[in-house]
Parts: C-alpha cells; sequence; structure tokens
C-alpha cells in the first residue's frame, strides 16, 4: 500500500473513531431533544420509528412542564441558590487564596493542597450527619439549606484554583503600588483583584453550575417540591405516580442541562489545566 | 474633637496592626478554614459518632452500642451485595474509562477542523447535571419503548415485539449502571489525557518517526511514560467519583431489581435518609472512608512528584 492511502486510511479511521464517542456522549442529549417535540401517540406506538415524526412535531410538552408541573420554580430556585452559593464562595475563597498565595510563601502551596482534598470529600459520606446539621439549623426544607452547604464543596476547589491563579500573577505590580504608598490591602483591591478577573470569574462560573449539578444534598435536604431545584425536581417531581410523562420529563431534562453543560464548558479548560500544566499537579 | 482624633489614631493602630502579615495572613484564610472545619470536619466527627450508636431520626443522638452496627451491616446480604458491587462497579468503569479514553485522546490530539464542536459533544456527560442526563439514560432503556430494543428489532436479533428490559434483569442492569459510570467518566478523563497530551515535545514524536517507529511503538516508548503521571490523575478522580456516586444507581435503578445494583451510597441514603436509621445509614457511608483515604494520599504523592520535579 502506498504511503499516501496509508494515511488516507488513518485519516478515515480516525474520523469514524471519533464519530462513534461523539455519538455515545451526545445520543442521551439528542433523544431528550427528539423526545420533548413529539406527539404522544407517536412516543408510544412501537410500530413507530423511534428517530422520525411519524406525527408532525408539538410543543405540547414543552408547555405542559411549564404550565402544569413546578419546571419553571424549579429554574428559578436553582438560580438563586446558585447565586447564593456564589457569593458566600467568594467572600470565603478571594481572601483566602490571597492569604495562601501571597502571605504564607511555602506552606501557603501546601495549604491549599490540603484545602483541596477536602474537595474530594464526597456528599454521599457525609450527607446523613449534614441532615441533621440542617435540621438542627431549621434550614430543612428551605433552599438555605443548600446555599449553607453547598460551599462544603465549592469552597475548598475554588480556594484551590483561585490560589493557583494569583500565584501565577506577577508580584511586581502590588509591590511598586506599596512602593508608591498603597498598604497590603489597598494594593490587593486595587492592584491584584483587576488582574484576577479571570480567575474570580471562573470560580463564580464553577460555583454556580456546580451547585446547579448536585443531588445528593439537595434531594436530602429538600422534600418539599416547591423548594426543589431542577436536578431533584425533574427526577423525583415530575412523575404522576408510576406514571412516567417522558415528553415533558425529556423536555425539562433537555433544557435545564444543555445550558448548565454550555456554562462548564467555558471553565472546563482552566479546571484540568490547573492540575496538569500549572497548579499543583503540574 | 479629641476623641474622634483619639478613635481615629486607634484606626489607623488597628489597620497598621492588621496589614502585618502574620496577622493578616490568618485573619484572612480563618473564615475558609472555620467554615471547613464547622461543615465538613464536625459532621465527619459526627458521622464516627452515629456509627457507634442507635440512632434514628426519632433520637438523633441514640446510646451508644459499640461496634453493634458494623457487626450488622457486615452480616446484611444486601450491604456485603453493595459493598461488593462498590468495588466491581467502580473497578470495571474505570479500566474501560482508561482503554477508550487513551483511544479517543490519541485521535483528538492534533487539531482539526471542528475541533471545538467536537470536545463540547464529547464532555457533555461530564458537564451536564447527571441526574438529568441520567433521566435521558432511563428513556433509552425503558422496558417497553426503549430505542435500543427497537434496533436490535430492526436487526433480527430481538424477536419482533419482544423487549431486553434492561433495568429489570440483574444482568443487564449491571450492565447499564457500568455503562453510564463510563459514559459520565469518558469525557474527564479524556481531557485530562489531552492536556498530557499537548505537553509532550513535538521533537520526540519526530525523532521516533525518523527512527522508523509507527503509531504503536510511539505511543507505547514515547507518549505513554509521557502520560502516565496525567493519567495517575484522571483515574484518582475517576475511581472517587465512581466509587461515592449515588445518584446514577439512584435514578437508574433505585438499586433494583432485588436490590442486585445497590452501592454503599444509594443503600446509605435508602437506610439513613429514607428509613430515618441515622446510625446504620451513618455506618455504611463510612465504609466509602478507607478506599478515600489510601486515593487522597495518592493525590497527595502525586501532588508532592509535581512539587520535587519543579
Amino acid at each position: 500500500m502506498s504511503s499516501r492511502a496509508r494515511r488516507w486510511l488513518l485519516a478515515a479511521g480516525r474520523v469514524a473513531l471519533v464519530g462513534v464517542f461523539v455519538v455515545f456522549a451526545a445520543f442521551p442529549f439528542v433523544w431528550m431533544g427528539i423526545t420533548a417535540f413529539k406527539q404522544n401517540s407517536d412516543l408510544y406506538n412501537p410500530q413507530n420509528n423511534p428517530f422520525w415524526f411519524n406525527e408532525p412535531p408539538t410543543l405540547e410538552h414543552l408547555q405542559y412542564a411549564f404550565t402544569k408541573t413546578r419546571f419553571a420554580r424549579w429554574v428559578v430556585n436553582t438560580a438563586l441558590v446558585g447565586v447564593g452559593v456564589v457569593i458566600v464562595t467568594l467572600l470565603l475563597t478571594v481572601p483566602a487564596a490571597y492569604s495562601l498565595a501571597r502571605l504564607l510563601g511555602r506552606w501557603g502551596e501546601r495549604a491549599s493542597i490540603a484545602i483541596f482534598l477536602v474537595y474530594l470529600v464526597p456528599p454521599t459520606l457525609l450527607f446523613i450527619p449534614m441532615s441533621l446539621v440542617v435540621t438542627t439549623l431549621g434550614l430543612q426544607n428551605t433552599l438555605w439549606s443548600l446555599i449553607v452547604v453547598y460551599p462544603t464543596i465549592t469552597v475548598p476547589l475554588c480556594t484551590w484554583l483561585l490560589s493557583g491563579f494569583l500565584r501565577g500573577l506577577p508580584r511586581e505590580l502590588e509591590e511598586a503600588a506599596m512602593v508608591d504608598g498603597c498598604t497590603r490591602l489597598g494594593a490587593l483591591g486595587r492592584v491584584l483583584l483587576p488582574l484576577a478577573v479571570p480567575g474570580i470569574v471562573t470560580v463564580i462560573i464553577f460555583s454556580f453550575t456546580l451547585s446547579a449539578q448536585e443531588f445528593v444534598y439537595a434531594l436530602s435536604f429538600v422534600t418539599a417540591t416547591a423548594q426543589k431545584t431542577v436536578s431533584v425536581g425533574v427526577p423525583a417531581d415530575m412523575v404522576r405516580g408510576d406514571i412516567f410523562d417522558w415528553g415533558p420529563l425529556m423536555a425539562s431534562a433537555f433544557l435545564a442541562s444543555v445550558p448548565v453543560a454550555a456554562l462548564y464548558y467555558l471553565v472546563i479548560e482552566r479546571f484540568v489545566g490547573s492540575f496538569t500544566l500549572s497548579g499543583a499537579f503540574r | 474633637m479629641a476623641v474622634a482624633q483619639g478613635i481615629g489614631a486607634a484606626l489607623s493602630r488597628g489597620r497598621t496592626w492588621l496589614e502585618r502579615d502574620r496577622v493578616l495572613a490568618p485573619t484572612l484564610l480563618l473564615p475558609a478554614v472555620t467554615y471547613i472545619v464547622l461543615l465538613v470536619g464536625f459532621p465527619f466527627l459526627f458521622a464516627l459518632y452515629l456509627s457507634w450508636t442507635d440512632a434514628t431520626t426519632g433520637n438523633p443522638f441514640g446510646r451508644f452500642i459499640g461496634l453493634a452496627n458494623f457487626a450488622l451491616v457486615f452480616q446484611d446480604p444486601v450491604a456485603s451485595r453493595a459493598l461488593r458491587n462498590t468495588f466491581v462497579f467502580t473497578l470495571t468503569a474505570q479500566v474501560l474509562v482508561m482503554v477508550l479514553s487513551n483511544v479517543l485522546a490519541l485521535a483528538l490530539r492534533r487539531p482539526f477542523r471542528g475541533r471545538g464542536a467536537v470536545m463540547f459533544l464529547l464532555l457533555l456527560p461530564w458537564v451536564a447535571p447527571v441526574s438529568l442526563s441520567t433521566i435521558g439514560w432511563l428513556w433509552i432503556l425503558h422496558a417497553r419503548f426503549s430505542v435500543l430494543d427497537w434496533a436490535l428489532r430492526g436487526l433480527g436479533l430481538l424477536p419482533p415485539g419482544a423487549n431486553m428490559f434492561w433495568l429489570g434483569r440483574p444482568d443487564l442492569a449491571f450492565g447499564a449502571v457500568v455503562a453510564v459510570h463510563v459514559w459520565r467518566m469518558l469525557p474527564f478523563a479524556t481531557v485530562v489525557l489531552l492536556a498530557g497530551h499537548s505537553a509532550i515535545p513535538q521533537d520526540f514524536l519526530d525523532q521516533a518517526e525518523v527512527d522508523g517507529a509507527n503509531l504503536w511503538q510511539k505511543y507505547r516508548h514515547v507518549m505513554l511514560p509521557l502520560l502516565a503521571p496525567v493519567a495517575v490523575v484522571a483515574l484518582l478522580f475517576g475511581t472517587i467519583f465512581t466509587f461515592t456516586d449515588m445518584t446514577v444507581v439512584y435514578v437508574l435503578t433505585r438499586g433494583g431489581p432485588f436490590d442486585t445494583t445497590q452501592v454503599l451510597a444509594s443503600l446509605a441514603f435508602f437506610k439513613g435518609i429514607v428509613g430515618g436509621n441515622l446510625s446504620v445509614g451513618a455506618t455504611i457511608s463510612l465504609l466509602l472512608f478507607p478506599v478515600l483515604l489510601v486515593a487522597a494520599v495518592f493525590v497527595l504523592r502525586a501532588a508532592r512528584r509535581a512539587e520535587v520535579a519543579w
């Protein structure tokens, strides 16, 4: 075989391989999207080709999700929890990351890895005592329970990410500002934070998407339908008795997951990069 | 006036005091550390306490009963099954993820047109909320309207009108849970490996080519040794996420049929949160801890190695 034919074959094989993986990865979402717009009579007829719109597409499932279920409420709840978690995370993370990156030297780097390890503690290890903590604080069945608890996931991760980011910024500008009469905190506020905006945006996006994805704590602390977030409301409360309403279910799962996925996609490179290239695991 | 001046002086003295590194460093770190101690450290100790008592939702402090919960859990066939499943699911899924992600990263390492869009589609399983995407799988694996069954019938592999009952048979339900775990972790391992690929100097590969190495030889002798450290990181994360996950099992099978796909995390949820048996639930959760501890030690070693290399 000529080397040109081999090259061509290799390229074709590569495209086919990537194609198979793309189908595997994206199929459940494509399937949600197709199901969301199909009429029930089409959906539940085993004779019909499920890939085809055998009957005209319909918006009835979307309408149903918004008018007959609490989907809209769950979306609002998810956004409220996300914003709350972002605020708490920033308040705790920015000072801690600054301290770790600029004031504690070699120990700061070690301490930030220790804090990162806390991120590896999973909700499923702590959800039972945590539910007692939530009850003791009187927060069960409220969005506050999630705003108080989710930072246990976001703070360790974001402190580590942000301290790594700050360590990568040059010290000279702050030092120059301090020589010019700025105090340390002044230099932090006027010089370092403006430079750290990309890192802070990453922290905001991470905190928001991790809150929107979380399932275990939300399932454990919130049983009232009106207080649920999307990730729990859709799988738990869109079922009437034993009857799954697949149309509305797929419509709402699709609508809720794609924006969260797109948002997370924006920061995934930074997350991966921080422990393969520049961060603690470089 | 004098009072105001006094306060002003005290304030500025206070500020300079605060500005000292030895004061400022801990002050800034304190809120985050306090929060973590209160909401991670304390609940963890409380879980240890619960596992030694007979606490229930009705009596959350319970009585001290020694190691009776652990004895109970190890005698319980469902809990033993869950313990075994947790290991088998994690091991099977991670082996598949490591093999597939290495293949996929190899195919994606060089730039091509539309790479951004392809990466977004490939990453969907990792970046979408897992409880919602697993609902998509639930519909794909539906007992009567499964699209896979329809395809199998079309190919003549399944008689007309027949169904596989993917989630109704223990062996198939087992496969389904593993498949969804692989589906979810594969993108993550792949992007980590791709980051590793991008750090391999092109000269090494060019030199290997000049020396007449084929693709496999280049992979085995040039790429693999350089990828190993990041592959370990991907493996550790994948192991921790799969080992401690309850969402996939909860949404897909609820641990069924007949508790055959139950894992420690889901069983702890059913006993502790649904059943209100806090002590037994906490005990089952704590069985996750030894593996987490080992994984954490390896993560630390990976971090330390990187520190030395720097």
